[in-house]
């Protein structure tokens, strides 16, 4: 009964749950980002990722100091703002086996950041990108971010009179190959999500709406709680399936659910709501954020997948050791090499 | 003999003997107009005769249609700096031609295409048309590349007049066009055309003439920008992150060139070296940050605005210790300045660049040959102090090329510094109880142990921050802690001093003044140190070859009467570092610092020492 316990708390790499676990958070109680974390720590158990396997990225603000509070065994490194994607993408270069995941939020991603961040989603370098979006600069106790709506009102900064940034309009309009987006209120579909983007073979853009308690959580504003939970409109009931399972989807009814085959072979299976949408179809996906523009709802769920699209790794052809496991007589080029570049020079 | 009487006498008459091998020319043409062919086709044609040569370009920022010269000097005493006056003009851009004259010294030459219309050339120099428009017409080439192949006019004149053998030019035009038949062909029909003309209608009236000598024996002709980057290729080179910019911008299209020969495996076809063409500077740094905190050899290239750009990652850098190597490729600023003029302006910003108490290892390569060596050399120092590394060239020495030594394979094994893999970390691990942490100073040097991302020990992982962190690299905000850790920073990069490319020192009898200066000052150095023992002043010349210096630097300045730094700024950026490193000597150092975009001259050094000496 004990071995059988004890089986029960362990995942297929054998790690309990304390293995994904991380140090003990300093964001604000409440903050929507702390439900992200616990997420994020329950889908790499669930995926069975081993956490070595994973490396986490962060820019500058309160989203970037997360990486701190899941995944303590996983290498990371909180870089510069607005300037996580290229951190990533040197990093990950050492070895393509790792898994990225860079945590950004919406001041670091929508503002200094958005010209990294377009250029990582165009190259389409293999990772998770989460936009921990509140619309508020918090570290900095409350000014606006890119993604504030038009007419919110903060206690220093009166009203906003621009139109926000959306990250995932912006994702779409960078040829991303995964958008999603979800609300730190929705911990099941966040997971679900979270699991799906760590089998995507490419960028994978999750928008997280994470209310921020302290400088920004008016009822009737877009990033907050209550807002969120009032407004989510989810595309879909979604559930991932990993590639091992041969468990086929018995939950879901035909004809009301669609599949979408990852890289890996897993499988995402989205159980139609109230609309069939598509998310294979680019188009489709402009249209539902305008839609949701105008009638100010908080569209969740995975937006768009094109699971083909080849990544930046494919672009390279780099040896099957990792690179950053390669031995000397692998990087000097001979010596009789050098001699015939000399001879070339004369 | 003194100028005065040169210029008194007739210089015609007075140069009448020959002057082999000595010599200096300059072509004036219009930017984009296929020059550089002509021009490289001529040093290298002078190089392969063993004549010790030099060529440097002097062209604006501009693709095409603004004047642009290039100067060759031959020097059968091996002298490889600039002169400043010509002995021979060959001109082409009639926007230019009046403005060549007076650089051209008494009794010098004037080449120039026959549709130019020169009035009231100087009577103490000698003018020879070149039927440049009637010789390419002449030629079977068609009609578009006519304006490319016209220099070719000049070349074949040149050759005739000095005496460079036609069959040394056919040589290095195929070469120069890797066997291309047909670009070898039509461009030789003309070199050929003109040397003939030449030879029936040109009377030789002066002095200037090359002979075949053995002065280039183990040289080659290479430009420091390809050099420092085969170097780096050398080094194990695994990721370069860059963005274009003059002059840095060739340095790496030549790991693009290079890294299909020297670094993929000719049967898989895989490659151990990935370069990214990054969006902007401040992307190129942040990729080769995060490549070499991975465990990459990483390096980019740029020059003073992308410099500016890199400033902060290269802070974090510097405080997370990432090893990663930096070349600038400098040219004159502050701010877009004289993107394709040559300086040394960014010492003191490279040796403290980003904001708080930072310090970086600077490496200065002073000849192509060397930009190799530290090409690979830069790679190793990175990672054993991991930390920073800053490679100061400059478009002289980057872009122009050079006759170097023959490049030296790497003559010790690749230095990976203090990195745990899987079995190392469990090792150190039994020794020590367990006890381990990124930043904690296990052997006393300042220099810490670090895993890398990958390493799949459960113990080998940390959060690397640019914020206060621990021996153990927790976050950590107390003030103690903080400053054991900056304490021991300024400790490990302190500990290089000794064990860094140490300085080239050259002494003469008697010297009691020194010289010291870095980088492509270099030759027109060693010429002034001759030209200055000439008239009576013995100098010994040290040449710096890293930051932070070593002993035997201020050890030279402590037993001189005076110093002269000399560089290519305004403000003797070089001479405010040594007056930092050694302020009870600082007032033996005296500024030798001209910054006009142009390389120093001999002439320059000598005469400014000289008038500093008479005060």
């Amino acid at each position: 009964m004990t071995d059988q316990n004890q089986r029960q708390q362990v995942n297929a790499a054998g790690l309990s749950r304390a293995d994904y676990r991380g140090a003990p958070s300093t964001l604000c109680q409440g903050c929507g980002h702390n439900g992200i974390a616990s997420q994020i720590v329950a889908a790499c158990y669930e995926l069975d990722i081993v956490p070595e396997q994973v490396v986490k990225f962060s820019g500058i603000g309160c989203s970037s100091k997360s990486p701190t509070y899941f995944l303590s065994r996983s290498f990371g490194f909180n870089g510069l703002h607005g300037r996580m994607p290229s951190l990533a993408l040197g990093a990950l270069f050492a070895d393509t086996s790792l898994k990225g995941i860079g945590v950004s939020g919406d001041g670091d991603t929508a503002s200094i950041g958005m010209g990294q961040f377009k250029h990582l989603v165009r190259r389409n370098l293999p990772m998770v990108y989460l936009v921990e979006n509140n619309g508020v600069y918090g570290l900095t106790k409350g000014q606006f971010s890119a993604t504030a709506e038009r007419g919110l009102e903060l206690k220093r900064q009166g009203i906003n009179p621009f139109l926000p940034v959306d990250i995932c309009l912006e994702a779409l309009v960078a040829n991303a190959t995964f958008v999603a987006r979800s609300f730190a209120g929705d911990p099941k579909q966040l997971k679900e999500l979270l699991k799906a983007a760590f089998s995507h073979n490419g960028i994978a853009v999750l928008d997280i709406i994470s209310p921020c308690v302290t400088f920004h959580n008016k009822e009737n504003t877009l990033h907050s709680y209550t807002y969120g939970k009032e407004h989510e409109e989810p595309l879909h009931e979604i559930a991932y399936v990993p590639a091992r399972d041969d468990i086929t989807v018995e939950d879901f009814e035909e004809g009301s659910s669609r599949e979408v085959t990852l890289h890996d072979g897993s499988i995402i299976v989205l159980k139609k709501l109230n609309q069939d949408y598509d998310p294979t179809n680019k188009a489709a996906a402009y249209a539902l954020l305008e839609e949701s523009h105008r009638n100010q709802e908080l569209i969740t769920g995975l937006i768009y997948v094109d699971p083909a699209v080849p990544s930046m790794f494919d672009a390279y052809h780099l040896p099957e050791t990792a690179l950053n496991r390669l031995p000397e007589k692998d990087l000097r080029p001979t010596r009789q090499s050098l001699e015939e570049i000399n001879q070339s020079l004369i | 003999m003194s100028e005065e009487t040169i210029v008194a006498g007739n210089p015609i008459e007075q140069k009448r003997c020959p002057i082999v091998n000595d010599f200096c020319m300059t072509v004036s043409t219009v930017n984009g107009s296929g020059s550089a062919t002509a021009n490289n086709l001529l040093l290298r044609s002078l190089f392969r005769m063993g004549i010790p040569v030099s060529g440097k370009n002097i062209f604006p920022s501009n693709i095409q249609g603004l004047p642009t010269w290039y100067t060759i000097r031959v020097s059968r005493k091996g002298y490889i700096g600039r002169v400043a006056k010509d002995d021979i003009v060959v001109a082409m851009n009639p926007a230019t031609i009046a403005k060549e004259a007076p650089f051209i010294s008494p009794g010098g030459v004037m080449f120039y295409a026959d549709d130019l219309r020169i009035s009231d050339l100087r009577e103490d120099i000698i003018a020879y048309p070149m039927p440049v428009k009637k010789l390419v017409k002449e030629a079977d080439v068609a009609p578009s590349m006519r304006d490319y192949i016209a220099n070719m006019v000049y070349v074949g004149v040149l050759a005739q007049m000095i005496g460079i053998p036609l069959d040394v030019v056919y040589q290095t035009l195929e070469f120069q066009f890797k066997g291309k038949k047909k670009a070898i062909d039509s461009n030789w029909s003309v070199v050929k055309a003109a040397a003939d003309w030449a030879a029936a209608n040109l009377e030789k009236r002066d002095p200037f003439r090359v002979e075949p000598m053995n002065g280039t024996e183990g040289y080659i002709m290479a430009d420091g920008n390809m050099a420092g980057a085969l170097g780096a290729l050398y080094g194990g080179l695994q990721f370069a992150g860059w963005y274009p910019i003059t002059p840095a911008t060739s340095l790496a299209e030549t790991f693009t060139d290079y890294v299909p020969l020297l670094r993929t495996d000719p049967e898989t076809g895989r490659q151990t070296c990935a370069v990214v063409q990054a969006e902007d500077e401040l992307a190129a740094i942040g990729m080769v940050v995060g490549a070499g905190w991975a465990g990459l050899r990483a390096m980019t290239s740029t020059s003073g605005p992308g410099l500016s750009l890199m400033a902060e990652y290269l802070g974090l850098a510097y405080y997370a210790e990432v090893p990663v190597v930096v070349w600038d490729v400098q040219r004159v600023g502050p701010s877009t300045g004289l993107p394709t003029r040559t300086a040394q302006c960014d010492y003191t910003f490279a040796y403290f660049i980003s904001h708080g108490d930072t310090q970086y290892i600077i490496l200065i390569p002073g000849s192509v040959n060397e930009c190799f060596e530290f090409g690979w050399r830069a790679l190793d120092t990175a990672e054993h102090f991991q930390t920073p590394v800053l490679v100061m060239s400059d478009l002289d020495l980057g872009m122009n090329q050079w006759m170097t030594p023959a490049f030296q394979y790497p003559d010790q094994p690749m230095d990976r510094g203090k990195i745990l893999w899987e079995d190392d970390l469990e090792k150190l691990l039994a020794e020590r109880n367990g006890d381990w942490g990124r930043y904690l100073d296990i052997d006393g040097d300042g220099i810490p142990y670090r895993t890398v991302a990958g390493n799949r020990h459960p113990r080998s992982a940390y959060f690397t921050r640019g914020t206060g962190h621990d021996e153990y690299g927790r976050y950590n905000e107390e003030g103690d802690v903080w400053e054991q850790g900056m304490n021991r920073l300024a400790k490990k990069i302190n500990g290089s001093r000794e064990l860094l490319p140490k300085p080239v020192l050259k002494k003469r009898d008697g010297a009691k003044i020194g010289i010291i200066s870095a980088g492509s000052t270099d030759p027109a150095i060693i010429e002034a140190c001759d030209l200055l023992e000439a008239d009576g002043i013995p100098v010994d010349y040290l040449r710096l070859r890293a930051l932070p210096v070593c002993q035997q630097v201020l050890d030279f300045i402590k037993d001189h009467d005076c110093v002269y730094v000399v560089e290519m700024n305004r403000d003797g950026q070089l001479q405010q570092i040594l007056s930092l490193e050694t302020p009870e000597h600082a007032t033996r150092l005296k500024k030798v610092a001209h910054m006009d975009g142009f390389p120093l001259t001999a002439q320059w050094i000598s005469s400014e020492i000289k008038a500093q000496e008479a005060k």
